[in-house]
């Protein structure tokens, strides 16, 4: 465990809904993440990976346990971490009435940047991600590639200090995906935020995580790994095969 | 032609003027050819009309009475708009308090608005102030089920997108609310501005000393259909001019919504 975490969780336990109808999304999950980490979380449907995601980004609390972002509660200290979470979402959550200019600057804006100083930020960010010319276009004249695009300038564009993302390509057909994700990795690694990036394929969590973690259902750690830029295909390879056993069998393993 | 760049809602809309005015003609024509064949006073003819219209529009003191009933309706409409969106907020937030006001908004609902005509006689001395309590009692339960209905359906993704950047109170309802309701108010401007329209009229009927109801009650009993019809020339072309302004508004305020080139 990190000495200094940016992102703590202390046998953290999520339940949903009341009485007979409780269904618990998370058990006992207890992890630390250090700042700078870019860690990407594995599972299978239902495993908690959105839930964990939600508790980081204070939208809902812990049913037990302890959830620190930064050392404060997110979910109590709620307005602290204005400008300091940045969230892709697994669909685009673009606001149609706003053009992908106004859309990116939306938190910008919600942080109170002055209007022609966020507009630049917003217009730099679209240029990065191939956008120049559609900044005045709403959402619905763009394709479904391009409205991630903006969604993930949305997420950079206020320089967040951690960065959380929910299984941002698996919307898109696997070439946009293909070639979203390696523009991806690039920014993740230049802004140097905090970076969880949640995912069901094992090769994309392979490519874009230096850490990687593997929940079991109800989520716990069922089995980590870290990810050198220097391993060899054949440990990928034993890294791959590891995580498939335990996502096919979901029985806890111990860390690589 | 792209979709969304508009060229489809000026097409229609162009349509839409061409059938109107064709609709007009004809429903004056009719009229007119009416007027030749049955007594004066049931069927004045098309320019006598027109000519009393004129004189509504060219006359001070008749022109203060139309505006008089324009402002009532804009007034009344104003004031519900106002107390039906404070009283949807809390119904959308607070299901215990839905439970208590949407009965009493569908009781109100039944009650005919002669009776509130009466209710506000008794109940108010100023004439102004009754039919402003008319109006907005009449239009409230349309405007608090419009705007709730379109505080409803908000999605729940873009609202919590929006909660992500951690946004004040007055942030979320300018940047997220405001443009989901938006529609929804529009439409509930153009559903209640015709029933305003005839509300009004039946509120200066029994307690106004001035306003179309009033002239209105005066040509009945002068026995002038050519007056009775251009004093409800007037309202209605109040009605088309604010429906006209709100449709602007709703064609600049709605613009990024996609048309489709083969509408349904």
């Amino acid at each position: 465990m990190t000495a200094d975490p940016e992102i703590l969780f202390e046998q953290v336990s999520k339940t949903f809904g009341r009485g007979g109808g409780e269904f618990e999304a998370i058990y006992d999950l207890s992890f630390a993440i250090g700042r700078g980490e870019l860690v990407a979380i594995l599972g299978k449907t239902g495993c908690g990976k959105s839930t964990t995601l939600n508790l980081i980004s204070g939208l809902i609390r812990p049913s037990r346990g302890r959830v620190r972002v930064q050392g404060h509660d997110p979910y109590a200290d709620f307005t602290r971490y204005r400008g300091k979470i940045g969230i892709v979402f697994q669909n685009d959550r673009l606001m149609p009435w706003r053009t992908a200019i106004e859309n990116v600057a939306l938190g910008l804006e919600l942080n109170k940047v002055p209007r022609q100083k966020r507009l630049e930020i917003a217009a730099s960010w679209l240029q990065r991600l191939g956008l120049s010319g559609h900044e005045n276009n709403y959402p619905h004249a763009l394709s479904g590639g391009m409205r991630q695009r903006v969604s993930i300038a949305r997420a950079f564009a206020g320089e967040p200090d951690i960065l959380l993302c929910d299984e941002p390509f698996s919307a898109l057909d696997e070439h946009t995906g293909n070639a979203l994700r390696d523009e991806f990795r690039a920014l993740l690694r230049q802004t140097g935020a905090t970076s969880i990036f949640i995912t069901h394929s094992i090769d994309e969590a392979l490519s874009l995580g230096e850490r990687l973690m593997v929940l079991g259902r109800p989520a716990h750690i069922a089995y980590e790994a870290t990810i050198g830029v220097d391993m060899s295909e054949t440990e990928r390879e034993a890294v791959r095969g590891r995580i498939r056993r335990v996502l096919a069998g979901d029985a806890a393993e111990q860390p690589a | 032609m792209a979709p969304g760049d508009g060229s489809g809602t000026t097409r229609r809309f162009r349509g839409l003027r061409l059938e109107a005015v064709v609709a007009l003609a004809g429903l004056a024509a009719i009229w007119q050819i009416a007027s030749l064949f049955v007594p004066h006073f049931l069927f004045p003819s098309i320019p006598e009309i027109a000519a009393r219209l004129l004189a509504i529009f060219t006359s001070w003191s008749s022109l203060a009475d139309a505006l008089a009933t324009s402002a009532r309706i804009l007034a009344g409409l104003a004031g519900a708009f106002v107390l039906g969106t404070l009283l949807a907020m809390p119904m959308a937030r607070s299901t215990a308090f839905e439970r208590y006001a949407y009965p009493l908004l569908n009781f109100n609902q039944g009650i005919p608005a002669l009776s509130w005509v009466v209710v506000a006689i008794i109940w108010f001395r100023g004439i102004e102030f009754r039919i402003f309590f008319i109006m907005v009692m009449t239009t409230l339960p349309a405007f608090t089920f419009q705007v709730l209905d379109a505080y409803r359906a908000m999605s729940k993704d873009l609202f919590e997108m929006t909660l992500s950047f951690r946004p004040s109170r007055l942030d979320l309802l300018r940047a997220l609310i405001w443009p989901t309701v938006l529609p929804g108010i529009l439409t509930a401007w153009k559903v209640n501005l015709g029933n305003a329209a005839r509300v009004v009229v039946v509120a200066e009927l029994v307690g106004a000393t001035g306003g179309v109801g009033y002239e209105l009650l005066q040509q009945q009993q002068l026995f002038d259909m050519a007056g009775a019809v251009a004093w409800t020339l007037v309202l209605v072309i109040f009605v088309l001019v604010v429906q006209g302004l709100i449709t602007l508004i709703e064609s600049r305020a709605l613009r990024y919504r996609a048309v489709a080139e083969q509408a349904l």
